[in-house]
């Protein structure tokens, strides 16, 4: 038995492994001196934090996916949002055919989506735009808008709202003092992985970028096209550790949204 | 989508009765809207070049038949789909079931699962290229072990493609399998070992064939993610094997819209036909909303 176990714990030690070595990997190499790409790095600096911070190609494409990412949030939330509230109270086809053409992005492959858009934008001068950026990641954020934030709703005690609206509340105040309140937590986590899908995406932005709108993805892609210097493990590393600082903020919500279906529901 | 929320029993006075059923129509139609503006009929407009060029017609469907840059195309991504499938099957359904039966390291072992899954595929693409490379970890590590004099070449082949696909999507396997496990009951296990079987024969009854829908789930989600894959052939795999995607982007470039799209429209029927035919299967729908949320 114990030698099981033992088995067991070893085979799931180095699937961990595989999953966890890359990304460690990675920002091991953006800290070596080196100047050309070897592992295990010779000695260890910060050279290649430093180019990173000291160069505007860098920084300008990093500030305007942060930017792009920033609008995608505000639009997808809102949009879905709005969306989740009346989508569960909608007659049975239309939510059906509702739901399929608003989740439909996670399946359909990126690249279809990719020259869909880059086909109808170009027509209206629109490549090469950052408002083509955000309206395109806006398509793919939504779903994950959508159920983070039905989710939570589905998690509410419809009785609250029934008891705001019984006490005379109209229905606008019930939303924002009730409702709002309630499923907050769901809508921060959508708004969390709204941003991941922007500042992340690539194959859309390598279409729509052209050369007017070059984000942070379409510059490491454009740079590993020529080489693989380490700069691109500094931006890497940033990117890995933004990425966990919003998911462990997903992680701490989603405990609330929890906390709050089980206070609501007792 | 839940019907927790629906239609509340009180009607407040001052609403009229269609104001209130035009509700939750006004809530969705923006959003509708959108995605209907910048997304549905932006595909679907490039999707209809394949079809109505000069006239209304099918030939640029047919012509793939005889075309043999389509034909290896079409089979180096399958065959990449079920290389990928299979391995993260393989390793999936270990680490579901490690992950599901970890007790302390449980909420570790999660992050270490979830955080490659949102890193972007860009980053960790790059990460296979350091760890591949002439000079990366693992050829240096052989050198070190003996087992090979030179660099072996490792990037830039299928092999790498496989490999890091398989690690990029290993993630979508792992989740559906462990909620399926999760969702088995304990006592049906201690019931199978109180009655006298062996550990592996407990497993090959009980918990194998109930964790099936989280393995269908998982299975239908690595294939149909892989066959759209870009980004990773295009940057670990080998100059030759060009992947449906890669072809789409090129005949983009070519400014070919009617192939392009054709390619496009095989692609996504591909996928969706995947989709509806697993939809038949019983837990797959269920082990899907897990994963999406």
């Amino acid at each position: 038995m114990s030698a099981q176990r033992l088995f067991s714990a070893v085979v799931v030690g180095l699937i961990l492994l595989f999953l966890a070595l890359p990304i460690v990997v990675v920002g091991v190499v953006s800290f070596s001196s080196a100047t050309y790409l070897t592992f295990p790095p010779p000695a260890f600096g910060l050279n290649w934090y430093a180019a990173y911070f000291g160069s505007a190609d860098w920084l300008r494409p990093t500030w305007l996916s942060i930017w792009v990412a920033a609008c995608v949030v505000v639009l997808s939330t809102v949009l879905g949002t709005l969306a989740s509230l009346g989508i569960a109270r909608l007659p049975r086809p239309l939510r059906v055919m509702a739901t399929g053409l608003i989740l439909s992005p996670l399946i359909v492959p990126v690249i279809v989506v990719a020259i869909g858009i880059y086909y109808s934008f170009s027509r209206y001068g629109l490549i090469g735009t950052p408002i083509a950026m955000v309206l395109a990641h806006t398509c793919l954020a939504v779903p994950f808008v959508v159920t983070s934030v039905s989710a939570s709703l589905a998690g509410i005690d419809p009785r609250l709202e029934q008891a705001a609206l019984g006490l005379g509340a109209t229905p606008g105040s019930t939303f924002w003092q009730v409702t709002l309140p309630l499923i907050r937590p769901g809508v921060l986590v959508g708004a969390l992985f709204a941003f991941i899908t922007s500042f992340d995406e690539l194959v859309v932005s390598l279409f729509l970028s052209g050369s007017g709108a070059i984000t942070l993805p379409r510059r490491m892609w454009d740079d590993l096209r020529f080489q693989i210097e380490p700069t691109i493990a500094a931006v890497s590393t940033l990117t890995i550790v933004l990425t966990a600082a919003l998911l462990f903020s997903a992680h701490l919500l989603r405990k609330r949204i929890d906390q709050t279906r089980t206070a609501t529901s007792s | 989508m839940s019907d927790a929320v629906a239609t509340p029993a009180f009607t407040a006075p001052t609403v009229s009765f269609s104001w209130r059923r035009a509700v939750p129509l006004l809530l969705v139609a923006p959003l509708v809207l959108y995605m209907l503006v910048f997304y549905a009929v932006p595909v679907i407009s490039m999707l209809l070049r394949s079809v109505n060029e000069p006239t209304w017609t099918l030939a640029n469907y047919t012509a793939l038949a005889d075309d043999p840059v389509f034909i290896k195309t079409f089979s180096i991504t399958l065959n990449t789909a079920f290389i990928v499938t299979l391995a993260t099957l393989l390793l999936g359904y270990p680490m579901a079931l490690g992950l599901v039966r970890a007790k302390t390291m449980a909420p570790l072992i999660l992050i270490v699962i979830l955080l490659p899954f949102w890193t972007s595929v860009l980053v960790r693409s790059y990460a296979w290229m350091v760890l591949l490379g002439r000079h990366g970890l693992i050829n240096e590590a052989l050198l070190a072990a003996g087992f090979i004099d030179r660099p072996i070449r490792l990037l830039n082949t299928p092999l790498a493609t496989q490999i890091a696909m398989t690690h990029i999507l290993l993630p979508y396997m792992i989740l559906p399998i462990a909620n399926a496990l999760r969702q088995i009951d304990p006592s049906l296990e201690r019931a199978a070992s109180g009655l006298g079987a062996t550990p592996w024969r407990t497993f090959r009854q009980v918990t194998l064939p109930l964790s099936m829908p989280g393995v269908a789930a998982g299975v239908l989600l690595v294939f149909v993610l892989s066959l759209g894959f870009y980004i990773t052939p295009a940057m670990v795999g080998g100059p030759r094997d060009i992947t449906l995607s890669m072809l789409i982007a090129q005949s983009v470039d070519q400014l070919n819209w009617a192939y392009a799209a054709t390619l496009a429209a095989v692609l996504l029927a591909t996928a969706l036909a995947l989709i509806a035919a697993a939809q038949r299967l019983p837990g797959v729908g269920n082990a899907f909303k897990m994963n999406m949320r």
